[in-house]
């Protein structure tokens, strides 16, 4: 069976889109084909700069022959729908068989597609590929209109049968026409050659200078870049993603290392590290017994003459240039950071964060008056986390992080650091963006997450207060991302915390600023005398109706009436409140749904008592989730439905809320009773658990119902023609609900 | 005829050693425009000539100002006014990349000896909607060129495709000659009796311009400048293309396009001069691409832009 090797060449092709595209052309090509019927062996794809390459091992020679038997009318159809089916059928009269059917003699085409040529599979599944494929972005050249990512040169299409001979697979699209022939270095190749299949390919490619697979490079650069440290007593900074790309942009790796000047060795490593990658793509090599970074690695496309010495020294020039910019920014920036940092805090109030939240400067004192809000709840200490909140983002205005914004945090911790701040608050500098991610580190030292929390919180009210909420795939302010940020930090350290307050604390902030200007000075101090009393009422809806209630005992009180900017403020609070809340219940599903706890069992969980201690929901569901598993919990819930049902249909009948406590005194049958009994231990265990926060023994209480639920529902009829027994049996029905609901909300699961 | 070997000597060798190659590749060696542009490709002999079916390939250097990178002539390599060599090839031709290699080697790169590479880096011009595909070429690391396949210029799509090399005649000086700050680079021969560096012809100016780029330029005429350019830019382009006086049909593409231009550059020099905030610059630049794309539209309806007389 014939093997299939093509190879398109280009241009360059950009580093970052070369595997996905040798995919692609893969799942393309082999999908294509064996749609068509032409099956394969076995397939790989590679790719360089210039050249994605596809060989698929033991093809078809031509795709099989296809039969198919057609049914067409009967025989006494009209005359009409009989020519029609031939016509569709490309068959005539005489190849039809008639066969006997129920419901009569009906036609029959037997149909046969004749197999066609590998070649002529092929040439059709290519065109369909080259038109058609994904690139992220693809451009025209020249005067023609067919699209890649770069100007396409040539296609080098080939089958090879079993004796090795090869044949060039007629194709040609726009002007190419398909061959045998490629080339390989641009520099250091000589010219086009002839292959007859992938080993020749792959090893004339080699003769001239190309290494056709991917891996293969990165390996040969990795190892030769740690060779070469290694021989110097030194290590390569590990960087897969650095790695991936840097094979991507040679054909033909030379792995050269260069030193560092000595004036810039005392530079921090991450921003030699990121000044290295960004700029030049260069590996940073560390001095394991320093700590420090030396010295760098390059990778070049070319072999030369004087073994890469122009080539390293060219390098070093650019990077000393580079450098010196950053040392320039780094000396600049640690005099004002030892000078207290203040003028850069001072710029941060002519920094727009976003138009209607206003100034740097402005968020930042929010986020400070938060973080001493948070600060006891989580055991830092009030005064740290407020100082940490104030010079946490300084390093915004700093020369360094304007270069290299991805450093913001960091340097952070560095210039507080260098400006004898205590340690906890430089390292809530670096700390308090974190969790960035899913997987990011999340902070755990009390003024770091304080300040974390804060910030976070103060991001989602505030877009929440003027209405810039994420939709759909649109989140330009990654308030998705803060509210993880937030679920994370709360359930990795276990955080105790009513997120309630500080929501409508915080929104009540945003509130104040948005309406300073165009509100009264009286409204004004009145909203700011509710924001001092969240503390005392823990919610904004007491705080705010107990200060209007005092102020309304005096004649100058503010208007509160309709339309009025206090009452617009008092109705809107803890309706957006109540949304944010929402969305972190949703992020919260999003994210424990990931930890393997269902949708419904967190739903199950959310609106009891405490819907705003993430750490309590989530324990609560953890808790459900086990014993559900339980065949008791499984029972149970079922049980529990039942006796939903039957008390649902019987409310909406009889239109009132059977809520009233059963009476034992008209227990008729012995499981009844039992099931009196039942309910009261488990309503003192319930309680007990919940209060200790022992959910697994409230969920096991809950559990223990099973068995009398399941026996009372065996033994007795609910409804029943004595009236003063049916009713005590749903007030029983009642209690289990209730029961149940301090446990948890068990109509809130599916199936 | 111009030296072609060995290592170049001065700045302006190197400008006249790119001119002789592109003029011996076929194109026309044209002049720089005559007015205040951020880069080569304001130059209507790219904009403009890079729309419509007509053939096309010119090279130039055209003197470009940035008036925010101006730093009073002290940095080694940035400066508010600085020159760039363009060329541009309408249909791109299937050899460019090879043309421009060429034309590396013809200023003293020895590509036997150098790591060239042809890294990712698109191209796209807000003011102009504009936008293309292509690399900057590095040089042992150092970006010397960037080059681009136009897709689409002034909102319009390129049929044909132009392909655009760009090259910081400074920079990729400084490196030809090994020179570490740009105001030290021989600008004519440094044997010449009268041998001038880079910074004995431009010091001054960078000074001169930096101080009046950051803090003396009226902006109240600057902004009713660019009013001004504006309306006319319009009221150009809101002519009859017949004229009245001739009977001939007469669109003025160029003369609006000049009008666009002056409008660019008073945004530059007001966003220099720090009087536009964040909000406002979109606003500006959509500005700005409102006319680029009139301009281009009324170019297409001309001769030279292909339109059937």
């Amino acid at each position: 069976m014939p093997d299939l090797l093509i190879e398109l060449f280009s241009e360059e092709i950009p580093a970052r889109m070369q595997r996905r595209a040798a995919d692609d052309l893969k799942a393309k090509m082999t999908d294509g084909l064996v749609e068509a019927g032409l099956t394969y062996a076995h397939a790989q794809a590679f790719s360089t700069p210039r050249r994605l390459t596809l060989a698929l091992e033991g093809v078809l020679g031509e795709s099989p022959t296809v039969t198919e038997d057609r049914k067409g009318p009967r025989v006494d159809a009209p005359e009409k729908a009989i020519e029609g089916f031939l016509r569709g059928a490309g068959v005539s009269r005489e190849d039809l068989e008639i066969r006997d059917e129920k419901k009569g003699q009906v036609y029959f085409a037997k149909i046969t597609k004749p197999g066609r040529p590998a070649g002529e599979i092929v040439a059709q599944v290519l065109e369909d590929t080259v038109r058609n494929f994904p690139w992220p972005k693809s451009m025209r050249w020249g005067a023609g209109s067919l699209r890649w990512v770069r100007p396409l040169h040539s296609i080098l299409c080939i089958l090879t049968d079993d004796a090795g001979e090869a044949t060039v697979v007629e194709f040609d699209i726009d002007g190419i026409k398909a061959g045998n022939t490629t080339q390989g270095h641009r520099f250091m190749g000589k010219g086009r050659f002839a292959v007859s299949g992938f080993e020749d390919y792959q090893a004339k490619l080699k003769r001239d200078f190309v290494i056709l697979d991917p891996q293969e490079r990165a390996d040969h650069i990795w190892q030769d870049a740690t060779n070469q440290a290694f021989a110097s007593g030194l290590e390569v900074v590990e960087d897969k993603g650095l790695l991936a790309e840097v094979a991507g942009l040679v054909e033909w790796p030379v792995v050269l290392m260069g030193e560092i000047g000595e004036e810039f060795l005392d530079l921090p490593p991450e921003v030699l590290q990121t000044s290295m990658k960004e700029h030049q793509k260069f590996f940073s090599v560390k001095n394991p017994k320093t700590g420090r970074i030396e010295r760098f690695v390059t990778v070049a496309n070319i072999e030369t003459e004087d073994h890469g010495a122009t080539i390293l020294a060219g390098n070093q020039k650019v990077l000393s240039a580079r450098l010196s910019d950053a040392k320039f920014f780094w000396d600049n920036d640690l005099r004002e950071a030892k000078a207290g940092m203040q003028a850069w805090i001072d710029q941060l109030d002519n920094v727009t964060f976003e138009r209607q939240l206003g100034t740097q400067a402005a968020r930042i004192s929010r986020i400070a008056a938060l973080a001493r809000e948070i600060a006891p709840k989580v055991g830092a200490k009030a005064d740290l986390a407020e100082q940490a909140a104030r010079v946490a983002k300084a390093d915004l205005s700093s020369e360094m992080v304007y270069e290299f914004p991805e450093l913001q945090g960091l340097m952070g911790r560095y210039y507080a650091e260098a400006a004898g701040l205590p340690a906890e608050v430089a390292a809530a500098c670096e700390a308090h963006y974190s969790p960035l991610g899913p997987s990011d580190a999340v902070p755990e030292a009390p003024v770091s997450l304080t300040v974390a929390l804060a910030d976070k919180i103060d991001t989602l009210t505030g877009f929440w207060a003027i209405n810039q909420k994420p939709t759909g795939s649109k989140d330009p302010f990654a308030l998705r991302r803060a509210a993880l940020g937030v679920i994370r930090i709360v359930l990795d350290n276990g955080l105790r915390v009513h997120l309630d307050r500080f929501i409508d604390s915080q929104l009540l902030h945003h509130k104040i600023s948005l309406n300073r200007k165009k509100a009264s000075e009286g409204e004004i101090d009145t909203l700011e005398e509710v924001l001092d009393q969240i503390g005392e009422f823990g919610v904004f809806g007491a705080a705010f109706r107990a200060v209007i209630d005092k102020l309304q005992k005096h004649d100058d009180a503010p208007d509160t009436g309709e339309g009025s900017l206090l009452r617009t403020v008092g109705d809107l609070v803890p309706d957006l409140s109540t949304d944010l809340l929402a969305f972190f219940h949703d992020r919260l599903k999003v994210y424990l749904k990931d930890q393997g706890l269902k949708y419904d069992v967190i739903d199950a969980c959310l609106m009891l008592d405490g819907g705003d201690d993430l750490w309590l929901i989530s324990a609560r569901a953890k808790a459900l989730s086990e014993i559900l598993k339980t065949e008791d919990g499984e029972n149970l819930v079922q049980g529990f439905k039942r006796a939903n049902n039957i008390l649902t249909q019987a409310e909406e009948k009889d239109g009132v809320e059977y809520s009233f406590g059963p009476d034992a005194r008209f227990a008729e049958v012995p499981e009844e009773k039992d099931l009196f009994a039942a309910l009261e231990a488990a309503e003192a265990d319930i309680a007990k658990a919940n209060k200790a926060e022992d959910f697994t023994a409230a969920m096991e209480a809950m559990a223990k119902l099973r068995a009398p639920i399941d026996a009372f529902f065996e033994a007795v009829q609910v409804n029943t023609d004595k009236d003063v027994v049916r009713r005590n049996r749903l007030n029983l029905l009642g209690k289990i609900r209730d029961i149940c609901l301090q446990a948890a909300d068990l109509t809130k699961l599916e199936g | 005829m111009v030296q072609q070997t060995g290592k170049p000597r001065s700045f302006q060798e190197i400008i006249l050693r790119l001119q002789a190659y592109w003029s011996e590749q076929g194109c026309a060696v044209m002049q720089p425009y005559d007015m205040e542009v951020g880069a080569g490709t304001f130059h209507p002999a790219t904009t403009l000539r890079s729309l419509g079916s007509k053939p096309w390939a010119a090279a130039y250097v055209q003197p470009s100002r940035r008036p925010t990178d101006g730093r009073y002539g002290e940095n080694p390599n940035r400066l508010q006014h600085y020159y760039q060599y363009q060329v541009l090839i309408k249909p791109s031709p299937p050899n460019l990349q090879e043309l421009y290699l060429g034309s590396l080697k013809a200023i003293g790169i020895d590509i036997a000896l150098h790591d060239i590479r042809f890294v990712e880096d698109d191209w796209e011009s807000p003011t102009l909607g504009a936008w293309g595909l292509g690399w900057e070429v590095w040089c042992d690391g150092m970006e010397v060129s960037q080059f681009t396949y136009f897709q689409q210029v002034g909102g319009h799509d390129c049929h044909p495709v132009s392909g655009e090399l760009t090259y910081g005649l400074e920079r990729l000086a400084m490196y030809v000659l090994g020179i570490d700050h740009v105001m030290d680079m021989p600008f004519n021969d440094p044997d010449a009796p009268i041998a001038l560096s880079y910074g004995d012809v431009f010091r001054q100016t960078e000074q001169e311009y930096s101080r009046w780029n950051f803090d003396v330029a009226n902006t109240d005429v600057l902004f009713k400048q660019f009013e001004e350019a504006e309306a006319e830019c319009e009221a150009i382009l809101s002519q009859d293309h017949e004229d009245p006086k001739t009977g001939k049909r007469i669109v003025m593409a160029h003369p609006a396009y000049d009008q666009c231009i002056k409008a660019s550059h008073l945004f530059n020099l007001l966003d220099a001069r720090g009087v536009i905030s964040v909000t406002e610059r979109q606003a500006y630049i959509g500005r700005v691409r409102a006319l680029a794309k009139k301009c281009a539209d009324a170019f297409v309806q001309t001769e030279a832009g292909g339109h059937a007389a």
